[in-house]
């Protein structure tokens, strides 16, 4: 549910990534941090466990601008990719806009990564969301290993496993070195907005 | 899905309340957020400026996480969250199932006194924000 503040003309925006563990949710947001420092107002926060596991969110705020006159601010959040940390994810999915689920893209990850995508439709059906309707990107991370050898599996089936019902748009990334993370965000953002005036009108 | 939003005139009356009711007791600073970490509104005595828009996204988490402990020990809610510190104090209280409140304060207000007129503000927004 994003808040609109008539009296300011602000209109807060969340849009949470999600994936399995060690996908690179945080990698994405640390990469935007950086990028767009300029943007940011605030410092990125991190809520993580010694081992730098996110343990229940990284929040990160980020102006965009006015359309129509009204300042958007877009929350950004990633969810703990742990298995046991669903409760935890269920809480941050809690008034949700719009979602960015980041897939691993390395072959022994495969499985994984479908189960977290159940997982999350299951979470959505919680708040009475659908996976079908509310936006959604879907972005294969970790592209680059394939340079340094490592197995990973190609974008077609990553788009049989993940997309062939969504039919979501979708993006080859590299969080790590920042490939596609700036495409990925502009997607999300824009599908959201357009999602919320459509709903406001 | 809901849309939050809020007339203008809603918010002046909120924004009046806080006002009237807490900042000018002595309250550093007083947030209404929803449950998905978005601010309704904050005020402050314009000396302390905290960074409220990360602040209400951990106290949205904070508040959901205690919320699901309560549950676990076989409790509704607990409806009464208190940090206390050396030199500031935040006080957590639930509006509705929506909407919660957060005031930070410092020594000189005492927790009893802070809890007689949140009670009382938070009635008075019950009132405003019934009225959409």
């Amino acid at each position: 549910m994003s808040f609109i503040n008539l009296k300011e003309k602000v209109v807060q925006v969340k849009i949470v990534y999600y994936g399995p563990g060690r996908c690179g949710k945080t990698t994405n947001l640390e990469f935007i941090n950086r990028t767009y420092k300029k943007q940011i107002v605030s410092e990125m926060v991190s809520l993580k466990t010694h081992g730098d596991r996110t343990l229940f969110f990284d929040f990160l705020p980020f102006d965009m601008g006015k359309i129509k006159g009204y300042d958007i601010k877009i929350q950004l959040y990633t969810v703990p990719g742990q298995v046991k940390y669903n409760a935890t994810r269920k809480l941050v999915l809690r008034g949700v806009d719009g979602i960015v689920f980041v897939a691993d893209a390395m072959a022994k990850q495969r499985s994984k990564n479908i189960r977290s995508l159940n997982q999350l439709h299951e979470n959505l059906q919680s708040y009475k969301e659908s996976i079908f309707n509310i936006p959604l990107v879907l972005q294969y991370n970790k592209v680059d290993l394939k340079e340094h050898g490592i197995p990973i599996l190609p974008t077609s089936v990553l788009e049989k496993d993940l997309n062939s019902k969504l039919k979501v748009p979708y993006f080859e990334a590299s969080a790590i070195t920042g490939y596609n993370v700036a495409a990925t965000l502009k997607k999300i953002i824009s599908s959201t907005v357009v999602s919320i005036q459509k709903k406001l009108l | 899905m809901n849309y939050g939003i809020v007339s203008q005139e809603q918010l002046e009356q909120i924004d009046t309340i806080l006002n009237e009711k807490l900042i000018k007791l002595g309250v550093d600073c007083v947030i209404i957020i929803d449950m998905a970490g978005n601010i309704i509104t904050a005020k402050d005595n314009g000396e302390n400026k905290y960074d409220v828009y990360s602040f209400a996204a951990l106290a949205a988490g904070n508040f959901a996480t205690v919320d699901a402990m309560a549950k676990l020990v076989g409790e509704q809610e607990f409806s009464l969250l208190f940090h206390k510190g050396q030199e500031s104090n935040i006080h957590f209280s639930k509006i509705d199932d929506e909407l919660l409140l957060i005031s930070m304060f410092g020594r000189e207000i005492s927790l009893g006194f802070l809890r007689l007129n949140v009670v009382d503000v938070i009635e008075k927004i019950r009132k405003v924000w019934g009225s959409k």
